[in-house]
């Protein structure tokens, strides 16, 4: 077996620490660095716990321990990535970033996650979870038929929603919107988002509405056929990826509900959208580590 | 006692009763007879607010920029504002609205979220507009937490924070404790308001209450032309605000026949108390899930007073009608 290859977190909060709990399962990844800028950081602790080599003091700590890792995992603010990719640009290292900062080109493993794209990029962008949920189905049907309007609405519980995502929400609907139309190929997107309040905790619900060009009954069945083939490739990475409830097709609009059960790795299972995020990138790193691996 | 700023809904809340269908030719009439009547603040959005025009919540017959634009150009004295919804609508829509002359804005978050609105207040303040904070759902948490969420918004910079009870739910002593618990914690300088809606029949009553406690902006509406049972309605507000001698700026006869010969034969469904509107407020769910349990339980054939209940107990809250569809189904499934 090759070995595995080193990877970083830059971030040490709820998306970092989950981050940390999956690559120590992965075949191809091991974390050996986890930096953050709080000292007193639960996800630092933890780190340390597993035998990581930590820093509180961000960017300038990750300098003295860059040695040898290849994957940077950058899941601190859209802000403190924008400074932070030149920098892991000039170190050579290949950064995965969790902010929607989207320096580099927008990244969803289910549609568009190819061995040239880790050839010719140095900086890739999960989106958002709520892109990382909904772009995939868009996508799906988009491949039967031309989707004129793709909107959106992530609901997601106020527990698994940090201070990050909460002063930048309108970053959120941009971003995501924005996927909607690049990645999942609409001619126009829309994003909205609830932060629900209730207890117990909802699980991240997603529904995708879209507008398309043409409808017949056997249009329809092949959108069905698609989403549920979608669904299928979804829950290789992200097993509590699921219908909540029945498509629904109806003239020229096709209506589908996703429910997200996360693995409860940092957070408990109902914070599907922190783990949809995590387990793209992670997915995004393993394609990485077996393309560069085997060229190495 | 100060006088009562009146901020008029007819054409924000008022959209959802329509569907979101208001044309520019009603919004013009409607916007000169309210300036005429005295009315301090005219709101006109869809009924979500800004970004609000969307499959989720229906399109407008108008466009953002078209419904802002003709409530501006149709008011000689009245202020106009837009609601903005953070997770809804984005910074860059609120800055239009200001361009177009929208000079109030309430920015809208669920009782218990208001820190999703930091960046949209500051923005609403650096605009130099007249900024609000407005707490929705006020029924799903206490007087205390309330007023923690309110201190929130304040901190922003929001002037105006109000008590909204989006689903008609609060009794008076609930409306009673959360808006003397504003009088109480607020700085002096925060004005307080108070936006009903009239699904147990406690519309007038609940802002009378508020105004009692120390709210000095109430929400009404035409005919009360809201969502649900519609809001706490103009021409009955005014008339008994007449008669407790509270003061304000409205003609009484100029809105009582705008209600009857102009609002009432625009509607297309009668904004009135009748079984579902009143298991709204009797279940606390958001009134403008109405129109949309009213489809589902005709669509899946099941009792759309059903829907309503389980979507309580779900916890929905504003903005989230997509639940509708899967409640009736498994309540349709539930049934075989």
């Amino acid at each position: 077996m090759n070995k595995k290859m080193k990877c970083a977190i830059i971030g040490s909060g709820n998306i970092g620490t989950d981050l940390m709990i999956k690559l120590a399962r992965s075949e191809y990844l091991e974390p050996t660095v986890m930096i953050g800028i709080d000292p007193n950081s639960e996800g630092l602790r933890m780190a340390k716990e597993n035998g990581m080599q930590v820093s509180h003091e961000g960017m300038e700590g990750f300098k003295q321990l860059q040695e040898g890792v290849d994957i940077v995992f950058e899941a601190t603010s859209a802000h403190a990535h924008a400074a932070n990719a030149p920098i892991l640009k000039e170190m050579g290292k290949f950064a995965i970033d969790l902010t929607p900062a989207a320096v580099g080109p927008f990244v969803v493993p289910a549609v568009n996650l190819t061995e040239e794209l880790i050839h010719h990029e140095a900086n890739v962008n999960m989106v958002t979870c709520g892109g990382q949920a909904t772009v995939p189905i868009v996508h799906a049907v988009s491949e039967v038929v031309d989707v004129e309007y793709a909107e959106i609405v992530s609901s997601v519980s106020s527990k698994s929603a940090g201070p990050g995502t909460r002063q930048n929400i309108d970053e959120f609907t941009e971003t995501t919107s924005k996927a909607l139309e690049v990645v999942g190929r609409a001619k126009k997107g829309k994003t909205l988002i609830v932060i629900n309040p209730a207890e117990p905790p909802i699980l991240m619900r997603n529904t995708v509405y879209m507008q398309i060009a043409e409808h017949s009954e056997q249009i329809y069945e092949e959108i069905r056929r698609a989403l549920d083939a979608r669904v299928e490739v979804m829950k290789q990475y992200v097993p509590g990826y699921r219908y909540k409830a029945e498509p629904v097709l109806k003239e020229n609009v096709v209506t589908v509900q996703i429910e997200v059960e996360g693995m409860g790795d940092f957070l408990p299972t109902y914070a599907g959208n922190l783990d949809i995020i995590t387990a793209a990138a992670i997915r995004t790193a393993e394609q990485y580590a077996q393309v560069k691996g085997a060229s190495k | 006692m100060s006088k009562i700023t009146i901020n008029d809904v007819t054409l924000r809340d008022g959209m959802h009763a329509i569907s979101h269908q208001y044309s520019q030719e009603q919004i013009a009439e409607l916007t000169k007879v309210l300036d005429e009547s005295g009315v301090d603040i005219i709101e006109a959005t869809h009924g979500d607010g800004l970004g609000g025009s969307s499959l989720q919540y229906g399109f407008s017959k108008e466009s953002e920029e078209t419904i802002i634009r003709t409530a501006v150009e149709n008011s000689k004295h009245a202020k106009v504002g837009v609601l903005l919804i953070p997770g809804i609508g984005i910074i860059d829509d609120l800055k239009r609205a200001h361009d177009l002359g929208a000079s109030v804005v309430r920015v809208a978050t669920h009782c218990t979220e208001a820190d999703v609105s930091m960046q949209h207040i500051q923005a609403g303040v650096k605009l130099g507009m007249d900024t609000v904070g407005f707490l929705m759902m006020s029924h799903r948490t206490t007087p205390e937490n309330l007023v923690e969420e309110a201190k929130k918004m304040e901190s922003y910079g929001a002037k105006t924070i109000y008590v909204v009870d989006s689903a008609g739910a609060l009794t008076m002593d609930d409306a009673r404790a959360r808006v003397s618990m504003f009088k109480e914690k607020l700085s002096p300088e925060t004005e307080i308001g108070f936006h009903a809606h009239n699904n147990l029949s406690l519309g007038i009553a609940n802002s009378i209450v508020a105004i009692e406690e120390g709210a000095t902006r109430i929400d009404a509406s035409l005919a009360g032309m809201g969502a649900g049972a519609g809001n706490a309605a103009l021409e009955q507000l005014i008339a008994v605000m007449n008669r407790l001698e509270l003061d304000h700026n409205v003609d009484l006869y100029k809105v009582m026949d705008a209600a009857d010969y102009l609002m009432k034969p625009m509607m297309k469904r009668p904004v009135q108390i009748d079984r579902l509107s009143l298991m709204l407020g009797y279940s606390g769910v958001y009134s403008s899930f109405l129109l949309f349990a009213e489809r589902a339980g005709q669509e899946y054939g099941v009792d759309a007073r059903d829907i309503l209940m389980r979507i309580a107990e779900m916890g929905a809250i504003g903005g989230q009608e997509d639940w509708i569809i899967g409640v009736a189904q498994q309540l349709a499934a539930e049934a075989k």
